[in-house]
This record gives C-alpha cells, sequence and structure tokens, in this order.
C-alpha cells in the first residue's frame, strides 16, 4: 500500500510545482499547500504504513502483540503540519499585501527589488 | 455574517470548543491528543466566535491580546524545559511527580506552553487577517 | 622645500617612522651574529592550532638579508619622501600605507609558517595597491594600482593552492620543518605545487608573461617606486624562490621553467628600457631585468649560481633605489623626466650627479663597484648551469644593454650641454639627497670590502637557508678566468650599443611595435570579464521570480533524476487491494485536479480543502490519529484564512505561452515521478526501527506516557518542539506585522 501512497505523494508534487510555477501568486499559495500534503505523504510512506494500529501502548506501558505504526515519522509529521501551516500564513499574509502594494498579484512584474535594466 | 443562528450558536460552540480543547490537552500523554491539537481546537473555536459576532468582540472575549498568549506560552514552555536544569538535569528532561494516581510532570507544563503557544499565534493570525480585510 | 614648516605634523610623521624604520634595522642587524652562527631566530605563537597553522617567525640568512634592505632602504625611503612630498596634503596617510606596506613585507620575509607568509604576501598586495594608487585622482593611477594588485593577488590565490599542497605532501606548514625534510621534488603532487607556486612567484615578481603589471606601476609616487621595485614587492617573488629552493629546485621543470622566464624576461626588459625616453620607465624596465636574471640564477642548483643570485639581489636593492631616487631628485628640481629635455645637470645638482654615477657604474658592474663582483659571479654560476651556453648568452646581451643604459641615466642628464628644462634646476633637499648618496656609496664600500661585509651574510644564507655546502667568495679580482673574459665582452658590447643607441633603436623598434601588447590584452580581459559578468546576471538573475522557482525546481528534479539514473535502486511496486485506500487516494487527486483547473477562487480552496482532507483520512487509515487531527484542524484553518483573504484578492488568472507550460509541465512532471521513485526504492529496502523502539520500550518507563508520539513531542525531543514553536510565533507575528503596517505611499 506505501506504492500507492507513494504515487499520490508524487502526483500532489507534480500539481504543487505545477501551480507554483504560474506567476499567480494565489496559485502559488495552492501549490504550497498542495506541495507540505504531498511531501508530508511522502514522509509518512517513508517510515511504512501500518494501518489500524496506532502508536499507543497499553496499560503501564505494554507494548502490544502486532507491529505498531512507526511514531518516529508521525511526530515528525506532526511538526511538519504546524510549521507548514506557519509557512503558508505568513506567505498568505505577503501575498495581501503584495496586492495591496501593487495592485496585482503576477510576480513576474513584481520588479522592487530587482528592476528591469533594460527598460 | 448576520446569521442569528450562527451569532446564538457561536457562543456555546465555542465553549465547547475551549473545554474539548482542554481535555485533549491534558488526555495528550496517554491517549490521542496534546498541545498541538489542543492549541488548534481551541484557537478554531474563538475563530468561529469571530466570525459570528466580529472580532472585536471576540478580542474582548479572549480578554488577553492573543500575542501575548503566545509569547505567554513560550516562556511556560522555557521555564519548564530549564526546571530539570536547576535539578542538575539537562534542560528538557522531565520531572515527574506522581501522587497516587495522579501524575504532576514538567513535561504537562511544557505542553500546556506548547498549547498556548499554538493558540495564541494562530488567533494573532486570523484576527489580523480578519481586521485587514 | 625645508621653510615648509606650516605643516610640520605629516613631516614630522616622516621623520618618526624613518627612525622606526632604523631601529627595526639596528634590531635586525643584531641578530647578525647569532644567524652567522647557524642559529637562526625562531619566535611563534598559535594562530589556529587545529589546523596546524602558527604565526611563527624565523630569521636565518635569507630572511635577514631581506629584512636588513626592507628596514634600511624604508628608513631611507621615509627620510626621502618627507623631502619630496611632505607638504602634501594626504601626506600623513601616505607614511601610513607605506609602514604598513613595509611591515608587511617584514612579515612576508621572516614568516615561518607558509599561512602567514600568504597571508603577508597578500598584504602586500593591498598595501601596494593604495600605494601605487595613491594619486587617486587620476584614473590612469587607478587602473595601474588595480591591474597590480589583481595580477598580484591572483598569483597569490594560486599561490595560497599551492601551499596547501605543500602542507598536504609535507605533512604541516611549518617552513622549518618542510626545508628540513627530505624535499618535494619526488612528491605525486610536486607538479601541481611546482605549477602553482610559480605562478604566484611569477606574478609577483613580474615575470614574462605578466611583466606588464611593473612598468605601469611607476604611476605611483616616485619614493613608491624606489621602495617597492628595488628592495621590496617584486622581490618577494624571488624571496619565495629562493626560499622554497631546497625543498622545490633542483628538477628538470624547475631549472627549465626558472631558466626560460628569467631569460627571456631579462633580455625583453633590457632591450625595451633602451628604449625608453622616461628615466623612471627606463628604471622599471631595468628592475625586470635584474629579477629575471635572479630568476634564471635561481634556476641552477650550484652554489656559484645561488650565490650569484643572492649577492646580485642585494647589488640590485642598493643601487636601483638610488637611482630611483636620483630620478625623483632630477624630476623635482627640473619639472621633467625626459631623458631628451635634460643635459648638463651635474654643475646645478653636484651630489645627486656623484649618486647617478656611483650607482650606474654599479649597475653597469664596473669595478670597484659591488656590481662588478656581482656581474662576475654571474657569468662564473651561468657556468654551472644545466643550459650554460644559454644562460651565459642571455646574461651576456642583458648585462650589456644595462650598461648602455647605465651610461644613459648617468651621463646624458648630468653631462655635455645644458638643455633648459622646465625650470631652472636646483639641487635636492639634504631628505632626499640622504638615500641615494649613501646607498650608492654604499655600492662602492661593499665593493671594496665585499667580502668582510657581506660574505658571512650572504655565506649564511647559502648554508643555512638554501641548504648549500658552500658560498662562493666575493672577490674583486677572482683571477683571469672565462668570467672575466665575459666581463670584457660585455663592457666592448655596452659601450658598442651605447656609442649606437640610434641606429640599435631603429632595429629594434619596427621589431618592438610589431610584439603584441600584453597590456593592451589585460584590457581586453577585464572588458570581456564585464560583459561576462553583465552576460551572466541577465541569464541568471532576470529579477522574475518564475524563473527562479524554475531553476529551484530543475534543479531539484536533475539532481534526484541523476542520482535514481545512476544508482537504479530496486523499486517496491505492490498495489493495495483496499478498496477504501484506492476511493481515498481518487478523492484526494480529484481535489488537486480541481484546484489546478477552476478559475474560481472557491472551487479552488475546495479542491485543496479536499486534498487535505484526503491525506487526513490516509493519515486515520495509517494508524497516526494524532496526526490526522492536527492535519484536519490545519487545513480547516487554512480554508477559513483563504476564505477570508479570498474576499479582497482577485481572481485567479494564469498568462502562460505555451513554451513555458511545456517546460514547466516537465520539469513538474520529472519532480513528482522522482519524488515517487525515491520512496518506492525507500520502501523496497529494509527498515531500521532501532529509533522508534526506543521510543515504544522506554515511552513509559522513562516518561509514564502511553502516547508514544506525544510523549516524543513534549519529552524525548522537547527541545526540538520548543524551537518549532519559536518558528510558528516568529511567522505569527511576522505575518501581523506585514498585515498591520500603515500603507506607504507609492508600491
Amino acid at each position: 500500500m506505501e506504492t500507492l501512497v507513494a504515487c499520490l505523494a508524487g502526483f500532489l508534487v507534480s500539481m504543487a510545482i505545477w501551480l507554483m510555477l504560474s506567476g499567480n501568486l494565489m496559485r502559488f499559495l495552492f501549490g504550497l499547500l498542495l506541495l507540505s500534503n504531498g511531501v508530508n505523504l511522502a514522509i509518512l510512506a517513508a517510515g511504512r504504513l501500518t494501518p489500524g494500529a496506532p502508536p499507543l501502548l497499553g496499560t503501564s506501558g505494554a507494548l502490544p502483540p502486532d507491529t505498531m505504526a512507526n511514531a518516529l515519522p508521525q511526530a515528525l509529521l506532526l511538526t511538519a503540519i504546524v510549521i507548514g501551516f506557519g509557512l503558508f500564513a505568513f506567505a498568505l499574509a505577503l501575498t495581501i499585501r503584495a496586492y495591496r502594494s501593487f495592485g496585482h498579484l503576477e510576480v513576474d512584474r513584481m520588479r522592487s527589488a530587482e528592476p528591469a535594466e533594460d527598460s | 455574517m448576520n446569521s442569528l443562528i450562527l451569532s446564538v450558536g457561536a457562543r456555546f460552540l465555542t465553549g465547547l470548543f475551549l473545554l474539548f480543547s482542554l481535555f485533549v490537552l491534558l488526555r495528550g500523554h496517554n491517549s490521542p491528543g496534546g498541545g498541538f491539537i489542543g492549541g488548534l481546537i481551541g484557537a478554531a473555536g474563538f475563530v468561529l466566535y469571530s466570525f459570528a459576532a466580529g472580532v472585536e468582540d471576540a478580542r474582548r472575549a479572549l480578554r488577553v491580546d492573543p500575542r501575548a498568549i503566545g509569547v505567554w506560552g513560550m516562556a511556560i514552555a522555557v521555564l519548564s524545559g530549564l526546571a530539570s536544569a536547576l535539578a542538575g538535569l539537562d534542560p528538557f528532561t522531565g520531572l515527574w511527580l506522581i501522587l497516587a494516581d495522579l501524575a504532576l510532570s514538567t513535561v504537562l507544563v511544557f505542553d500546556i506552553g506548547v498549547y498556548l503557544a499554538v493558540f495564541g499565534a494562530i488567533l494573532t493570525l486570523v484576527f489580523a487577517l480578519e481586521e485587514t480585510v | 622645500m625645508l621653510d615648509g614648516a606650516s605643516d610640520g605634523a605629516g613631516r614630522m610623521l616622516g621623520y618618526a617612522a624613518s627612525i622606526l624604520a632604523a631601529l627595526i634595522l639596528v634590531s635586525m642587524a643584531l641578530m647578525v651574529p647569532a644567524v652567522v652562527d647557524g642559529r637562526p631566530v625562531l619566535f611563534a605563537l598559535d594562530w589556529a592550532p587545529s589546523l596546524g597553522i602558527s604565526l611563527a617567525f624565523m630569521v636565518d640568512g635569507l630572511s635577514l638579508i631581506f629584512g636588513l634592505l626592507i628596514s634600511g632602504i624604508g628608513s631611507l625611503i621615509f627620510l626621502y619622501a618627507t623631502g619630496y612630498m611632505g607638504d602634501h596634503p594626504q601626506f600623513g596617510r601616505f607614511v601610513l600605507f607605506l609602514f604598513a606596506f613595509m611591515v608587511s613585507m617584514l612579515g612576508l620575509v621572516l614568516a615561518r609558517d607558509l599561512i602567514t607568509l600568504f597571508l603577508f604576501w597578500e598584504l602586500t598586495s593591498i598595501t601596494s595597491y593604495l600605494l601605487i594608487g595613491f594619486d587617486h585622482d587620476n584614473p590612469r593611477a587607478r587602473r595601474n594600482a588595480l591591474q597590480a594588485m589583481l595580477v598580484t593577488a591572483g598569483g597569490g590565490l594560486a599561490l595560497l593552492a599551492g601551499f596547501i599542497l605543500i602542507g598536504t605532501a609535507a605533512g604541516g606548514y611549518d617552513l622549518a620543518q618542510i626545508l628540513a625534510g627530505p624535499g618535494l621534488q619526488d612528491s605525486n603532487l610536486y607538479g601541481a605545487i611546482l605549477v602553482l607556486v610559480l605562478l604566484g612567484a611569477f606574478t609577483k615578481s613580474a615575470q614574462f608573461p605578466f611583466h606588464f603589471w611593473l612598468p605601469n606601476a611607476m604611476a605611483a609616487p616616485t619614493p613608491v617606486s624606489a621602495y617597492l621595485h628595488s628592495a621590496t614587492m617584486v622581490k618577494a617573488g624571488v624571496y619565495l624562490l629562493a626560499r622554497l629552493h631546497p625543498a622545490l629546485g633542483g628538477t628538470i621543470a624547475w631549472s627549465m621553467a626558472l631558466t626560460t622566464a628569467g631569460a627571456v624576461t631579462a633580455v625583453l626588459a633590457s632591450v625595451l628600457a633602451m628604449r625608453q625616453g622616461d628615466l623612471k620607465q627606463a628604471l622599471a624596465y631595468t628592475t625586470l631585468m635584474a629579477l629575471g636574471t635572479i630568476t634564471m640564477l635561481l634556476a641552477g642548483a650550484h652554489p656559484y649560481a645561488l650565490t650569484a643570485a643572492v649577492t646580485f639581489l642585494i647589488i640590485h636593492s642598493l643601487y636601483k633605489a638610488s637611482l630611483f631616487m636620483v630620478v625623483g631628485a632630477v624630476d623635482h628640481g627640473t619639472g621633467t623626466r625626459d631623458v631628451g629635455q635634460l643635459g648638463g645637470l651635474g654643475r646645478a645638482m653636484p651630489l645627486t650627479a656623484l649618486a647617478a654615477v656611483l650607482a650606474c657604474a654599479s649597475m653597469a658592474g664596473l669595478p670597484p663597484m659591488i656590481g662588478w663582483i656581482g656581474k662576475e659571479l654571474i657569468y662564473a654560476g651561468a657556468e654551472t648551469m644545466t643550459a650554460a651556453p644559454f644562460v651565459a648568452a642571455a646574461a651576456v646581451a642583458a648585462n650589456a644593454l644595462m650598461f648602455a643604459v647605465a651610461g644613459i641615466i648617468a651621463l646624458r642628464p648630468f653631462f655635455g650641454a645644458p638643455v633648459a628644462t622646465p625650470h631652472p634646476p636646483h639641487e635636492a633637499p639634504w631628505q632626499m639627497l640622504a638615500g641615494p648618496v649613501i646607498l650608492a656609496l654604499g655600492g662602492l664600500v661593499v665593493g671594496v670590502l665585499a667580502q668582510p661585509l657581506l660574505g658571512s651574510v650572504v655565506g649564511s644564507a647559502l648554508t643555512g637557508s638554501l641548504l648549500q655546502d658552500r658560498a662562493a667568495g666575493l672577490h674583486l679580482w677572482a683571477g683571469f678566468n672565462r668570467a672575466f673574459v665575459l666581463s670584457l665582452l660585455t663592457f666592448t658590447l655596452g659601450v658598442m650599443l651605447y656609442l649606437m643607441r640610434d641606429r640599435f633603436a631603429a632595429l629594434v623598434d619596427p621589431v618592438l611595435r610589431r610584439l603584441p601588447s600584453l597590456d593592451d590584452g589585460w584590457d581586453r580581459l577585464l572588458d570581456g570579464l564585464r560583459v561576462l559578468a553583465a552576460w551572466q546576471t541577465r541569464v541568471l538573475q532576470t529579477g522574475r521570480l518564475t524563473a527562479y522557482l524554475m531553476a529551484v525546481f530543475a534543479v531539484v528534479a536533475l539532481a534526484l533524476g541523476l542520482t535514481i539514473i545512476r544508482t537504479r535502486p530496486e523499486i517496491a511496486m505492490e498495489l493495495p487491494r483496499s478498496a477504501f485506500l484506492w476511493l481515498t487516494a481518487i478523492f484526494t487527486a480529484a481535489g488537486a485536479v480541481l484546484a489546478l483547473n477552476t478559475h474560481s477562487r472557491i472551487a479552488a480552496i475546495a479542491g485543496i480543502g479536499t486534498v487535505g482532507i484526503g491525506v487526513a483520512v490516509i493519515f486515520i487509515y495509517a494508524g497516526a490519529p494524532d496526526v490526522a487531527t492536527t492535519q484536519l484542524m490545519v487545513e480547516t484553518l487554512s480554508a477559513v484564512m483563504f476564505a477570508i483573504a479570498a474576499l479582497r484578492l482577485p481572481g485567479i488568472t494564469e498568462r502562460r505561452s505555451p513554451r513555458r507550460q511545456m517546460a514547466h509541465g516537465v520539469v513538474a512532471l520529472t519532480t513528482g515521478l522522482c519524488v515517487t521513485a525515491i520512496i518506492l526504492s525507500v520502501t523496497a529496502s529494509p527498515l531500521d526501527r532501532s529509533i522508534t523502539s526506543y521510543f515504544e520500550e522506554n515511552s513509559y518507563a522513562l516518561a509514564h506516557g502511553l502516547n508514544i508520539v506525544n510523549v516524543v513531542l513534549v519529552d524525548f525531543r522537547a527541545f526540538d518542539t520548543f524551537g518549532e514553536l519559536i518558528v510558528v510565533l516568529l511567522a505569527s507575528f511576522g505575518a501581523y506585522a506585514v498585515l498591520k503596517r500603515k500603507r506607504r505611499a507609492g508600491p
């Protein structure tokens, strides 16, 4: 079942990159969210999928008889999701700010930092 | 957004969200939950409230500036981490006090810090966003 | 000049620097007995012990000779400069630069650690840049200063690489150890070391084909030229060659490279020196000739050749510093340095004329000057070398031309009928006379008393630094031998060249004019560099964000793709049978497709939300309830924030040209495929569960928690979590600041 998740992760990454390259900041943000989802799936799949066995111990710390889901990637994912959200929120704020300053969302026409030389 | 149902329901729902978030926070060490999730749920409650009653009301209901909450959360996390340094251990080592069935620890304090930091950070963001747009 | 007491501060500084340099000279002189006894003086400070680098210094025969010349001539130069330009408004700065240069030069020759040596080497490049470009209002001076610095500092970089290789081959940067060791001639790094070190030495000592910067450096004030091109800057390269001679010399490659470069430089430079109207330019070219000769002699491995090199180095420093100062005095006294506009100055400037004649006699190699002994030694040394006939021929040609140039410089300005000069000639002040006269007389004194005065120091350089078993003696009369015959031949040729200089000019000028100008080549090189820089900036730094992103993703795709193609990892393919998982995956993908294709903002947000929920479902399915809950909450909040923002943001338009769509599509698809392939190859390899197992076993035992994920976050890895809190808080405060900032006028 990792195969399917891997395919899905790759698909999401492709879509994300396509959107991020579009040149429209709004679509860039969509791409950012998709990218973080795709990468999170990739982390999950790399740690193997163990359906239906959350990493919870029994009373007094007894280990369950079967293999539990890998706790390590889950801990990584939890932080990654929250960090990704912080990143997204900041990018969103920047986008709103950029729209207020420039009046449009086309990144290739935002040239205050590196003005075009020949124009 | 002037839906009567929403504005009446939101007050109850927000309370429910907060209660639930605290529950999730406290049970987090042994069952699914914890500071991150708790903080997110609590923040979601206030976001809902701000939709129903407006940001100003939501801020008033919160009483404290969400930025301050975030900073306090971080401070609590630091203090809980340094507590073990006072005890002569590496920073961020958990200290436990087990009284019968009740287990108190610096780890729980740390998780409360996480809860407050996430809660404060998200409300700072969403309120700012709502006020600007 | 002497009545310029109004600006006394600058002059006082000049005098102070001169006295300080003289004190250094005295302290160096006090070390002579110990060094001559074969006890080099060492001192060291730890600098970067972990890298085996220390700030270490040593005074042995070779560095002592250099130290004496640098401090002694330096002292006279400071005095001279005070007379020459003491009333210059920026004289204080000048003294500072010159002193900094002197200190770097001393550091260079005294360094015992290769990295220390390199540091001072580059410091001399930088300080000489400041000195050559001192007249900074003159674009020519700035350009030439930059040229000198780029050439020498560029060589310095090669040198650093060479030093590091030496350190690798010899096992350390300590010169004393490297020189005492078995030598690096048999190391398999020898070829690379030789090329790099020679690049550094040849650029610094202006050997062909890097000679062009030196005549241009004459844009410097005359005291600077007198200092840099007699005893210091350009001698640094020669010093290095001599210093590393025991470790690197004696091979065919070494001798070929040094002989060729030295001979070509010496002969070419002395021909060019004949053809200069400007006295200072003529001296610049004779400096090249001297450097070429020393380089050529260092190619040898016999005590005679090396004694000749060391002795000639001293001789040249003495007469060249003197002559530069003479030319400065002439310029100062008459307003011109053009040999065609000068004549009969001897009466008005008797002391300057005396210095000029004595120094030129040494340069021409006439007895009883020290120059005579030098020339004899050169010929005696040439005989011992591999390509003896070639070296001897080059030496005779160069020395004969030198003789003629010396005649021109000594005779034409000072003797014959007086010529009207821009202002009536007058003798220079005492500060400007002390240097040239003392140094010129010094050439005479050490000529007569060569062996008692110089013998022991040169000897200790030969035996202590160059590791020869003996040194050749310094005698005015060494017997009627082949060297003597060659000396007579040199004089004959020299007199003929002096007398027939006009015919010589007619002969060589057409040839010289046809030679390609390396100086112009340099300008073209710099222009080319500028064009290249502008081009690459235009291409790489377009200022368009999509282009940057494209580059980033293309590199990611390329790196991942190449790795996969190169390693051809095993790939695990096993499709799940669970219909639930299939449905979830299709649902998620459909959300992404919706977000991609719609032009409605709300539909796109819904699509993204769908993806988020689909991923959360997969998390639940995979046994990650904590992650799934967090994911759901985050997705909800993201959608809410997006929805709020979308109220104020315009619709999503996209205008990509079909060509760009192609390129973007290729990059996007490749990266996605690579990500899939990498996960598949990861899952094909066995999983290391050691960390997970540790958490599983100790979660309750050590941390009293049953929810392992939470225990990892708040206990095992609490510090990481804390770092993450800071990130989230900063992001939200940053966004708050961005949103709440007051609108400014204009973008």
